[in-house]
């Protein structure tokens, strides 16, 4: 369900400059939309304008189409997920208790209410038989915060506010709970407004991220990438910090660059054969899969040259390997990790699907880098 | 006659008094309680309002006991209504002030949740409000019965029921044969009740707080 914001302001009573002054904003169906900037910067009002926590002062909120003026507010947020930091769990309710507010609310029956419970707590990850009946003071953090995710979930909105939803998290739990947004995300497709001041968060969990500035403006709304890339003004530059490389390295996934193409051979090929298509590729070495096409060993130039006959288990076995789905970043780790200067690369079934390299990361890094480039000088043009 | 004898001599008596004292001090403690929750409730949300409730209910507070009874006279005549009236305004203190802090002290982020989550106003007070601040307003109960214990047997100067009719008329025969008995009786006998209304009430709150320790504030 999409959502859009149309020149909406507020200005609290006494507070002077307006919170959020004039703002648009279209959020597309089944996006994760970050808000990002520094703490009063207005993206928390913006937030809760959505789900009317908030009044505007002028201007229009459209969700799916309907203005929320024309709902009832609670009726409008039981429509609406509503994760909070720190998850904001009833402490005097059991877990089951927190997660079936909703339903409650909505009349569900007592049978479909548990039903549901023990089926959400069992898609964020908490098995329903030892947390159903605990209260929220007996969980960690992270937990409670699945929990929270779970109760903003209960009644299936379509549409899900997140505040700040993982910052009281230690680094490891947030990390873990993050990916496990992104793979409910694949699976649910819901229009998710996630405010946040953590950068690297933002890359990570934003399909789109609108960076926003103090009093209340958006500005720049653009994919990760192209934030990284193009930051609108150095006020954006400024906020994403530096290292914008190591961040688009931290974004990509091996599978999505382009690999280097080493020669392949199986164990009964003919040595000769492989050194005429070594010796063609010019880099000096090729790899030994078996049967599966998964890689065995390295065998260098040199070494074929003595051969006869099928290259057999002649070589260096591979040390290393690197997976098609790791982040840059990791295949970058593993790389300087790595006792050889290329490291094979691995995609479904672990089969052999390319090699990487240093320069092949620098490479991939630039050919980004030159992409957001065009794409932005087209866009220009098409204005 | 010693005190045990004197007891036992008149237990039919004392026993009456005591139940009576307790009915009196059971029934206005609810009262003062429904009132003083309602009104802590209608003024939490605006510090200006609440002072305003805590500051007269602190007022009243002030008057000492037998002032307030005798004062209680004129409109009120003898007996059950003006002991009734002043316990309940003696009672209301203590819980208006902590109904009023309960309900602040509960943390805005579970309010924000409850309704962010699409609660109502009452929905939120009642589901979330009340119950995380329901062990302050307990003490503050707590307080109010033990308060009420005392008032109720100054009471018997206004010709209320219960224990303070044996303080009462021991006092006033000071020298008297059983004298002393007499309003030790009345002054143990409150002294008993208070501590049986008391654990009562820590049982209450054990059996009514699941899960959570006192709330915050």
């Amino acid at each position: 369900m999409p959502i859009e914001l149309r020149k909406v302001t507020k200005s609290f009573p006494g507070g002077g400059e307006p919170a959020v002054r004039e703002l648009d904003l279209s959020i597309p169906a089944g996006e994760i939309v970050v808000l990002l900037g520094p703490s009063g910067c207005g993206k928390t009002t913006t937030m809760r304008m959505i789900n009317r926590l908030i009044e505007p002062t002028a201007g229009d909120i459209l969700i799916g189409g309907q203005n929320s003026r024309d709902i009832d507010p609670d009726r409008l947020r039981r429509h609406i997920g509503y994760v909070i930091q720190q998850a904001g769990l009833f402490p005097h309710m059991t877990v089951a208790a927190n997660v079936a507010q909703v339903p409650k609310m909505l009349g569900w029956g007592r049978e479909r209410v548990a039903e549901r419970v023990d089926e959400l707590l069992t898609l964020v990850g908490l098995e329903p038989q030892t947390f159903r009946d605990s209260y929220p003071r007996q969980l960690s953090g992270g937990q409670q915060q699945r929990v929270g995710v779970a109760r903003a979930l209960a009644a299936d909105p379509p549409v899900l506010l997140m505040d700040e939803p993982f910052g009281a998290l230690d680094p490891i739990s947030r990390e873990r709970i993050q990916d496990e947004l992104l793979r409910l995300q694949e699976e649910l497709a819901k229009t998710i407004v996630f405010v946040t001041h953590d950068v690297d968060e933002a890359l990570k969990i934003g399909d789109h991220i609108a960076v926003m500035q103090r009093p209340g403006h958006i500005v720049q709304y653009a994919r990760p990438a192209e934030i990284l890339t193009n930051p609108a003004s150095d006020y954006v530059e400024q906020f994403l910090g530096g290292g914008s490389s190591m961040r688009l390295l931290r974004l990509t996934q091996v599978g999505d660059i382009e690999l280097d193409r080493v020669p392949s051979a199986s164990e009964d090929m003919d040595a000769r054969d492989l050194l005429r298509e070594v010796e063609l590729d010019g880099r000096g070495y090729a790899l030994v899969l078996d049967g599966m096409r998964r890689p065995l060993r390295w065998l260098a130039q040199t070494d074929l040259e003595t051969l006869n006959g099928p290259v057999g288990t002649a070589g260096a076995p591979v040390t290393s390997t690197i997976g098609h789905r790791m982040t840059l970043q990791d295949a970058l780790e593993t790389l300087l990790n790595s006792d050889t200067d290329i490291v094979p690369v691995l995609g479904r079934r672990r089969a052999y699907a390319g090699a990487l390299s240093l320069a092949t990361v620098q490479n991939a890094i630039q050919s980004i880098k030159a992409r957001e480039r065009e794409r932005r000088l087209r866009r220009g043009e098409a204005r | 006659m010693n005190l045990w004898e004197y007891v036992k001599d008149r237990w039919d008596l004392i026993a009456f008094e005591a139940a009576q004292h307790a009915s009196m001090v059971a029934q206005c403690v609810l009262v003062a309680a429904v009132l003083g929750v309602l009104i802590g409730v209608a003024t939490y949300r605006s510090p200006r309002t609440s002072a305003f409730a805590t500051a007269t209910a602190g007022v009243l507070f002030t008057i000492p006991s037998l002032a307030l009874l005798g004062l209680l006279i004129p409109p009120l005549g003898l007996g059950v209504a003006p002991s009734v009236t002043a316990i309940v305004v003696y009672a209301l203190l203590p819980i208006i002030r902590n109904t009023v802090v309960g309900l602040r002290g509960v943390d805005p982020l579970l309010v924000d949740a409850a309704r962010g989550i699409g609660m109502s106003r009452r929905r939120s007070l009642t589901r979330v409000e009340l119950p995380l601040a329901w062990p302050v307003i307990l003490t503050g109960i707590r307080v109010a019965t033990q308060l009420a214990m005392g008032i109720g047997a100054v009471a018997a100067y206004v010709s209320g029921p219960g224990l303070g009719e044996q303080i009462f008329s021991g006092l006033a025969r000071l020298g008297g044969a059983n004298a002393v008995n007499s309003a030790l009786t009345g002054t143990i006998g409150v002294a008993i009740l208070a501590l049986l209304f008391d654990g009562c009430l820590v049982l209450l709150g054990r059996l009514t707080t699941p899960g959570t320790r006192a709330a915050r504030g």
